[in-house]
């Protein structure tokens, strides 16, 4: 397999701020890279510099074998890019947006518009497509706006935080059109501040914080490489805390970490089932009672966190939990 | 569909004059189709030439005569008010591209293997459309308030068509202070530093007699001046009393206005498409 996206040591300054570096990354073709990080990483650097929206100070990227400031013109016709903003003309409609596309990729104008009614159709936009996407809701903007993107079936695809500022439903929507792109061997770079979303849609996961990359790996190397699994236990009765802690203790390779309440505790265990087993024999003996007992693996939160000191994105994730709560209240 | 779906070899575009020019029409086309979905743009893009025509018609008409009447001096009036409004027209040309370059659809643009030159050359291009509207607006504006042609058709529209290239030419310049500034915003009074002086100290609204040296020989050489000296010309409204020792630019009006319309585009044009490929949104 060969690398269709390969960048080295780019650097790149804006005055006494540096965006990126010195990074590196490759994605190998049939790929999902995902660039994960928060806000100001620059993850929207790299992606600018790869699809020659701006020239990097030091270092060098070769996107489907072309170098992207000695060719760019070159490189801008194998890439198609799907912007952090939906990059669309709110006021035409969708067609009219497809097919404009179309013909400044040089398309012809019966294969541009035979093109943009194809994708409207494969996007869920076929009802919509003679509407001005000013009528669209977030969703539908950056279905279409990913629609663009692929407009002349390029080799490499980049997509600069695709969900970012959608609704749970929404986003849903989109890794679904994402996953069924991948599938079908669609070659991807993904920008992304979700945890979650790199977890689910990237084959290889660099994370870039202060613009260098600080890990690299799939999800299952990045969250092993925190740690094990964890053994977590809720009690009924905050009484049972002594002998709880006791009975996990025996099994930890960590301290037992418990809430001020005392009632929820965990720790780091080394073979997740056998350890779960022995605390569960213990707690019976004991004559415990929990309400939730389990295995959990460490997600990409926790791998963020250890890596970098600090969570990512604390107000995206405010925002998200507030949606899910609204939703359940309503 | 998966069968369609099967990759044709990537065209790789490179950058002919006819691409250019395809890219081009699309872009226009782009701006072209907003006037049909915003189609209040186009009400008062129409109304203010109608306004001007009027006013200046009623309001300033009665205390200037030229040629010794009212009536005259409207006659005089309506070629200037046409350079004036064409040119003010070209800050809808730098107004549009500050705005698209706030916008995501311009990294669209930059990632796609086009033309660069096309967004302006579109851009401008479709401004040509507005300024013909406002052209023809106008011309029925005045002849309701007794403005006439006097000169035959063909010199009446040489006189149209001289204003659409001067005003074309100048939509470059405001391309450029379009991409200068930081938005939108700012647009209207950038440009109307440049286009109160360049149409105000000109012959487009009072004869030139009555200004002090300095800016009389500023607007003797000024190209709003000499467009509208051109246009009268071809619409027959000058009096020959008027003709005494105007300077080279006013006896050959319509070479000397030509002239500056090269220069300026020859100057601007590549400033812009510069300006426009430097900036990273």
């Amino acid at each position: 397999m060969s690398d269709i996206i390969e960048a080295r040591g780019l650097v790149k300054r804006y005055g006494e701020v540096t965006a990126l570096d010195g990074l590196d990354l490759t994605v190998p073709e049939g790929t999902v890279l995902g660039l994960l990080g928060p806000n100001g990483a620059g993850k929207t650097t790299a992606v600018r510099i790869l699809t020659t929206l701006l020239r990097p100070d030091e270092g060098r990227a070769v996107v489907a074998g072309i170098d992207v400031t000695r060719d760019p013109q070159g490189v801008r016709s194998r890439i198609g890019l799907s912007g952090q903003y939906a990059a669309v003309d709110e006021h035409l409609t969708g067609f009219e947006n497809l097919d404009m596309v179309g013909r400044l990729y040089g398309l012809g104008r019966a294969r541009s518009r035979a093109r943009a009614r194809q994708l409207l159709e494969r996007f869920s936009l076929a009802e919509a497509g003679d509407r001005p996407s000013k009528t669209y809701s977030g969703g539908m903007r950056r279905r279409l706006d990913l629609a663009a993107a692929l407009v002349a079936e390029p080799p490499v695809l980049v997509l600069d935080e695709p969900t970012t500022g959608l609704d749970v439903r929404a986003r849903q929507e989109m890794w679904d059109v994402i996953r069924e792109l991948v599938g079908g061997g669609a070659t991807l770079l993904l920008t992304t501040q979700y945890l979650e979303e790199a977890d689910q849609l990237a084959d290889d996961i660099i994370v870039i914080d202060r613009g260098r990359a600080i890990a690299h790996g799939t999800a299952d190397d990045l969250k092993s490489q925190v740690g094990g699994e964890r053994v977590e236990l809720v009690l009924r009765d905050a009484t049972d805390s002594r002998a709880a802690f006791a009975a996990l203790a025996t099994v930890a390779t960590s301290e037992v970490q418990r809430s001020e309440s005392g009632r929820t505790m965990g720790a780091r265990v080394d073979s997740g089932q056998h350890a779960l087993a022995q605390v569960l024999r213990q707690l019976e003996e004991a004559r415990v009672e929990v309400v939730d007992i389990g295995l959990r693996r460490p997600t990409l939160d926790d791998v963020f966190l250890e890596l970098t000191g600090h969570v990512a994105e604390e107000h995206e994730q405010t925002d998200e939990r507030e949606l899910v709560g609204t939703k359940e209240g309503s | 569909m998966t069968a369609t779906l099967t990759r044709p070899e990537t065209p790789r575009r490179s950058t002919t004059p006819a691409s250019v020019l395809s890219d081009s029409w699309v872009i226009a086309k782009r701006n072209l189709i907003k006037i049909k979905r915003v189609p209040e743009i186009l009400v008062f893009i129409l109304i203010s030439p109608i306004m001007f025509v009027l006013l200046f018609a009623y309001v300033f008409g009665g205390a200037i005569s030229v040629s010794g009447s009212p009536e005259g001096y409207r006659e005089f009036l309506i070629g200037g008010i046409f350079a004036q409004t064409v040119v003010f027209g070209s800050t809808f040309t730098g107004a549009g591209l500050a705005e698209d370059m706030q916008k995501g659809i311009i990294d669209r643009f930059r990632s796609l293997p086009m033309s660069r030159a096309a967004v302006l050359i579109g851009r401008t291009a479709s401004d040509v459309v507005y300024n013909v509207l406002t052209l023809i607006i106008m011309a029925l504006t005045g002849l309701l308030v007794g403005w006439r042609i006097r000169n035959s058709a063909i010199d009446a529209l040489a006189g149209f068509a001289l204003l659409l290239v001067f005003a074309y030419a100048f939509s470059w310049v405001m391309a450029y202070v379009g991409l200068l500034v930081p938005s939108v915003e700012v647009i209207n009074n950038a440009s109307f530093i440049v286009i109160m002086p360049m149409t105000f100290i000109s012959n487009a609204f009072v004869p030139l007699e009555t200004f002090p040296t300095p800016l009389r020989v500023f607007a003797e050489w000024n190209p709003v001046s000499t467009v509208t000296q051109a246009a009268r010309e071809l619409f027959g409204n000058t009096s020959p009393a008027a003709v005494t020792s105007d300077p080279w630019s006013l006896q050959n009006p319509v070479l000397y206005t030509l002239i500056w319309t090269v220069v300026i585009v020859a100057v601007f044009a590549p400033l812009s498409i510069a300006r426009f490929r430097r900036t990273s949104a």
